[in-house]
């Protein structure tokens, strides 16, 4: 079905405009990419707190006693180990074992799953779990993406913050897990503490109308006021998840990498008593001795920012591979990058090259991730 | 956003003020403002000649790299070492953060530049407002 060409916007386009974001087209969506500036934004996620919305994101819910049986078959992480009120990264995979997408997959109950899923693919993804799924006995599928308006509260004052705005107790609330509770007034709000930028953090899914999005978007800045909360766009956003080291669909996985190239592959369980879509690829891949590349961590050694795309070189200029995810690092104040390269180059420290406009400029490979958030204390 | 009238610029973005036949350049306001936080601002080097129109180094801000066009040929006088640390400066003041200065060989070349009035009006027209 043919798509039109206008760009589709959030329940908070007209917010972000009157606030003077600067607005890109990112997957077909009107986004705004920078508030206050980049790095000020990025600073105040891993200091502060920052707010983003991310409601481009889709939701498909599965609901019926075969929601389970359907999730199992779909995605490659075991769901049937999460509680009800528990969350997991997982991933939905072609038969070849490459990424239709990547997912959060949220246990509603126990005949109810929340799959969230990436902007760029929603109309792709919906259509796949149709095909994949849609046949399955005592299963209903719901496209709910237009449902949610979908906020980010991050970093490390962010429970601090929307603490202010809700009866629930969030300290209760471990990482990937969340619960529903009263926020700004609303009922039933699913607050889940997950998040795409390697910090503490909520995420939450009010109504999608303006006037209420609208105005628990002002409520959360005015609360995290005392904390110099910033509204923050996407380009914090994919800076933040690069420091992190976390894939972004269309850069670190693809339909052309598959799970052990991008190093997901303690996301696979093949062991979980049922065959998941992709499952026997991975099996061979395993059998065949691995991966012949692997997603890397570069940092920069030379003077120079490698980006998406650059060609990655031995130091005597021999093309290997090519940057997925490339940019100078906010936080760590450094020049980082993820890229694929043959498995024989992926070993911490060895020093390759990167082509920056025809030149070589050199780079070691690093530990992923980049940037872990110090451990909390008690 | 402010575009001396005293300056002449290109349409990518560059600004050139003449004293003499000595050209100083450096990007706009408006370019400054679309790359966001700039991080590394790379320069010809003292001696280096220039041609007009074409690409004499880069400015990168973290999420995009950008090519510098030089407005007018001639050879590279000086080069503003101070970006090399703090090429912030470009982002809090465009209009007064000048990246080189060029002995120019045809000062009449400038002719073909926009003025203040005709460059702010050509980057309406870019951004559609």
């Amino acid at each position: 079905m043919a798509e039109t060409a206008a760009l589709r916007k959030t329940a908070l386009n007209a917010t972000h405009r009157t606030h003077k974001a600067k607005m890109v087209d990112f997957g077909g969506w009107d986004m705004p990419v920078e508030y206050s500036g980049l790095v000020a934004e990025h600073m105040a996620v891993r200091t502060g707190v920052g707010l983003f919305d991310v409601s481009h994101m889709g939701d498909i819910q599965l609901r019926g006693p075969g929601s389970l049986a359907a999730v199992q078959r779909l995605c490659m992480n075991d769901a049937a180990k999460l509680a009800v009120g528990q969350a997991h990264y997982s991933a939905m995979l072609y038969e070849d074992g490459t990424f239709v997408d990547d997912v959060i997959v949220h246990k509603l109950s126990d005949n109810d799953c929340l799959i969230v899923i990436n902007a760029g693919t929603r109309n792709k993804d919906v259509a796949w779990v149709r095909k994949q799924v849609g046949h399955m006995p005592q299963v209903h599928i719901s496209d709910y993406s237009d449902y949610y308006t979908q906020l980010a509260i991050q970093g490390p004052k962010a429970q601090a913050t929307l603490q202010k705005l809700t009866d629930v107790d969030l300290s209760r609330i471990k990482n990937y897990w969340f619960t529903w509770g009263k926020v700004c007034g609303l009922h039933n709000v699913m607050i889940a503490r997950t998040g795409y930028t390697g910090e503490d953090g909520f995420e939450i899914y009010i109504p999608s109308d303006e006037p209420t999005s609208e105005r628990v978007w002002a409520e959360v800045l005015d609360a995290g006021a005392e904390f110099d909360i910033v509204p923050c766009g996407l380009g914090a956003r994919n800076t933040l998840r690069l420091e992190s080291a976390m894939a972004l669909y269309g850069h670190e996985i693809s339909e052309t990498i598959n799970v052990y190239e991008a190093n997901l592959g303690r996301f696979a369980k093949l062991d979980k008593g049922v065959d998941f879509v992709g499952s026997a690829a991975l099996r061979e891949i395993e059998a065949n001795g691995g991966p012949k590349r692997k997603l890397v961590g570069l940092e920069m050694i030379e003077r120079g920012i490698g980006r998406d795309g650059y060609p990655v070189c031995t130091v005597s200029g021999e093309r290997i591979g090519h940057i997925t995810s490339g940019s100078p690092a906010p936080f760590l104040k450094k020049n980082i990058a993820m890229a694929y390269v043959p498995v024989q180059y992926a070993g911490v420290d060895e020093v390759i090259a990167v082509e920056i406009r025809g030149q070589l400029v050199k780079a070691r490979v690093v530990p992923l991730p980049f940037y872990k958030r110090p451990t909390k204390i008690a | 956003m402010s575009y001396p009238a005293n300056y002449k610029y290109t349409k990518e973005h560059e600004w050139i003020s003449l004293d003499g036949t000595t050209g100083t350049v450096g990007i706009t306001d408006y370019a400054q403002n679309s790359l966001g936080d700039i991080v590394f601002v790379e320069l010809p080097k003292v001696g280096d000649t220039l041609e007009a129109g074409k690409i004499f180094g880069s400015v990168e801000s973290v999420k995009a790299v950008s090519d510098l066009y030089s407005p007018a040929s001639g050879t590279v006088t000086a080069v503003n070492e101070e970006l090399k640390d703090a090429p912030e400066r470009v982002n809090a003041d465009a209009n007064n953060t000048w990246m080189l200065k060029l002995e120019i060989k045809n000062t009449a070349e400038l002719d073909a530049l926009l003025s203040a009035d005709q460059y702010e009006k050509f980057v309406s027209e870019e951004t559609g407002h």
